[in-house]
């Protein structure tokens, strides 16, 4: 049967052969394999360093692997019962929910605020732009030591102004104590990616045609009501769209966290992505450790399939 | 249209300019003035802004007692490595995609970019265990393989976009002299996307020289950690060096800034393609 169909192609094009390179045509019908060969180094590399180690991941939180017991065995769903009781896990879960609405939310609202800044015309504009992809390029790591010592309890620069301006009369401990370090994880986060999204919101902001804007003033209408009923409604899905992705990055912090205060002072700051990665690799129980992945990985999908369904919806109400 | 401006208005729009720019310059400024400042300044009661004595002793513990110039090197081949290859993977999968006859182009495209929202978290403890049975624990590689995954979807997709945007009569013209699809590639389309590459390549290269926790997972020793495991392990137990911390810090990012301010147009138009475009 495969034969047959094979050798069909094969034998006209022989025949076209023969017959000159005028009727070689058939040859071009046949499935051609390039695209796929070329397709092949992503496929590998997709495949090999995310799909299967996600898939990896699943099978292990079914499991008691531990490298520190020895054990490795079929544990069904027991880990995932015991995540559920589990308060590390809850309490890694809440600072993680914290972080990525407040994050997100004072990212998106500062972001728009210099978007619609850098919108205008002024002297400098360019070198400001340009100024703003510096908190983004910098290391993460290096964002967090320089924030380590910007809020440092004793020497940190913030404290000093805050003393110099009245606004605090002693030295607060900012990342060392239970009731700030949040907050001044928060702060570093927002001030790495707010302007990021201040660029992205430019972006989206510059589509907009300058036409509608200029209507409305010919009408006699403020900037305020160009900015209301024109600007927002024609950036939304720009700003959802980047929100959305801003969220779903924030939900997953980890360098931040791990360097600054490294989930403390008393478990504090940790978040997720933390405990994932102190239950793997001090506790190295891979087991368990898989769980509490395949748990955030899990509701990241779901986070990202609410989003789409949302911005999907927003977007036919638009229309 | 200028002149029209109220100076209210205009005056509020310059203190909005100097508020940004001092948001985005001012901590990493008091992190150069800091590695340039002795320690008994630093933990004076009031802070000194401008380094007087002027000492480089932080930046002489970085190199001379910390040996920083091996991660420094570390990183140098990691980040280089990762970007070569996720130019040639990325341009390979983004030329099938964008040229060639294949069905579901944007079904595999949404898949690969699908693919790079995984979680890291969760792709770190596997993979451990693979590079372990592997005998990569440690290595270049371990690290260099993990990066092009991570880095080469958003490569394939600013390519992709770029490919677009060529004109289709290079293609015809390509089949016309009897070129086949590879040669199309390499003699005509990649020689015509020199901005792209050079964009998508800076991206690649700066994701890798910024990645923190697979290297912190993978490498265990100072002849294959990177520039961010070094200094995140700068911390002492009794005390943080400030200054030597400021010094490294310096070191690792004004390279990445000049690069980012010199290429900051490319940047910029690259990062954005996907939130406009949808």
């Amino acid at each position: 049967m495969l034969e047959s169909t094979r050798s069909l192609p094969d034998r006209v094009g022989s025949v076209a052969a023969i017959g000159g390179a005028a009727v070689r045509r058939p040859r071009k019908r046949r499935p051609d394999a390039t695209p796929w060969l070329l397709l092949l180094p992503v496929g590998i590399s997709l495949g090999a360093v995310s799909v299967f180690p996600i898939l990896n991941g699943v099978w292990l939180s079914l499991r008691n692997t531990s490298l520190v017991t020895q054990e490795d065995d079929f544990v069904g769903l027991l880990n995932y019962r015991l995540l559920m009781g589990d308060a590390l896990f809850w309490n890694a879960w809440r600072h993680t929910i914290i972080f990525t609405v407040v994050s997100t939310a004072l990212e998106t609202l500062i972001g728009l605020g210099m978007a619609l800044l850098l919108y205008e015309y002024f002297v400098g504009r360019s070198i400001v732009r340009a100024a703003m992809l510096v908190p983004w390029a910098m290391p993460t790591v290096v964002t967090s030591k320089m924030f380590g010592w910007l809020f440092d309890g004793q020497h940190g620069v913030v404290n000093w102004m805050l003393r110099s301006i009245g606004l605090i009369r002693d030295n607060i401990n900012w990342y060392g104590s239970v009731d700030h370090a949040l907050g001044t994880i928060i702060v570093a986060d927002v001030w790495k990616t707010a302007p990021f999204m201040a660029l992205l919101l430019l972006a989206g902001l510059q589509t907009i045609p300058n036409s509608l804007i200029e209507a409305l003033r010919i009408d006699g209408g403020t900037a305020w009501q160009a900015f209301w009923y024109v600007r927002l409604p024609m950036l939304a899905s720009t700003l959802l769209i980047a929100g959305m992705f801003r969220a779903l990055d924030a939900f997953r912090v980890f360098d931040l966290v791990y360097v600054l205060t490294g989930g403390g002072p008393a478990d504090s700051t940790e978040t997720l992505s933390t405990l994932s990665y102190k239950t793997l690799f001090s506790t190295l129980q891979f087991g368990y450790g898989s769980t509490l992945s395949t748990a955030m990985f899990i509701t990241e999908a779901l986070m990202a399939a609410g989003f789409v369904v949302f911005i999907a919806r927003q977007v036919r109400l638009a229309r | 249209m200028i002149a029209r401006r109220s100076t209210a208005r205009s005056a509020l729009i310059g203190a909005g300019a100097w508020a940004i720019l001092l948001w985005s310059a001012a901590p990493f400024i008091w992190q150069m003035s800091t590695s340039f400042q002795e320690d008994k300044a630093l933990m004076a009661s009031t802070p000194s802004f401008w380094p007087s004595p002027l000492t480089f002793e932080h930046y002489y513990n970085v190199f001379a007692v910390k040996h920083f110039q091996l991660y420094v090197v570390n990183s140098i081949i990691v980040a280089g490595l990762t970007t070569l290859f996720c130019l040639a993977v990325g341009a390979l999968a983004a030329f099938s995609l964008s040229r060639l006859r294949i069905r579901q182009r944007f079904g595999i495209l949404n898949m690969i970019l699908s693919v790079s929202m995984f979680p890291q978290i969760a792709l770190v403890g596997p993979l451990y265990l693979l590079a372990a049975d592997l005998g990569l624990l440690d290595t270049y590689a371990s690290l260099v393989i993990t990066y092009v995954a991570l880095g080469v979807p958003l490569v394939t997709w600013v390519l992709f976009g770029y490919f677009e945007a060529l004109p289709r009569e290079l293609d015809e013209a390509a089949r016309m002299d009897g070129i086949g699809p590879i040669g199309l590639l390499i003699r005509i389309i990649i020689p015509l996307s020199g901005p792209a590459l050079v964009t998508t390549g800076l991206l690649a290269f700066i994701a890798a020289w910024n990645e923190f926790m697979f290297a912190l997972a993978f490498t265990s020793t100072a002849e294959h950690q990177t520039i961010p495991v070094g200094i995140a392990n700068f911390t002492n137990l009794y005390y943080v060096p400030w200054g030597d911390v400021a010094a490294a810090s310096v070191v690792v990012t004004v390279p990445l800034i000049v690069l980012v301010l010199f290429f900051q147009r490319h940047i910029i138009e690259g990062l954005t393609q996907g939130a406009v475009k949808e």
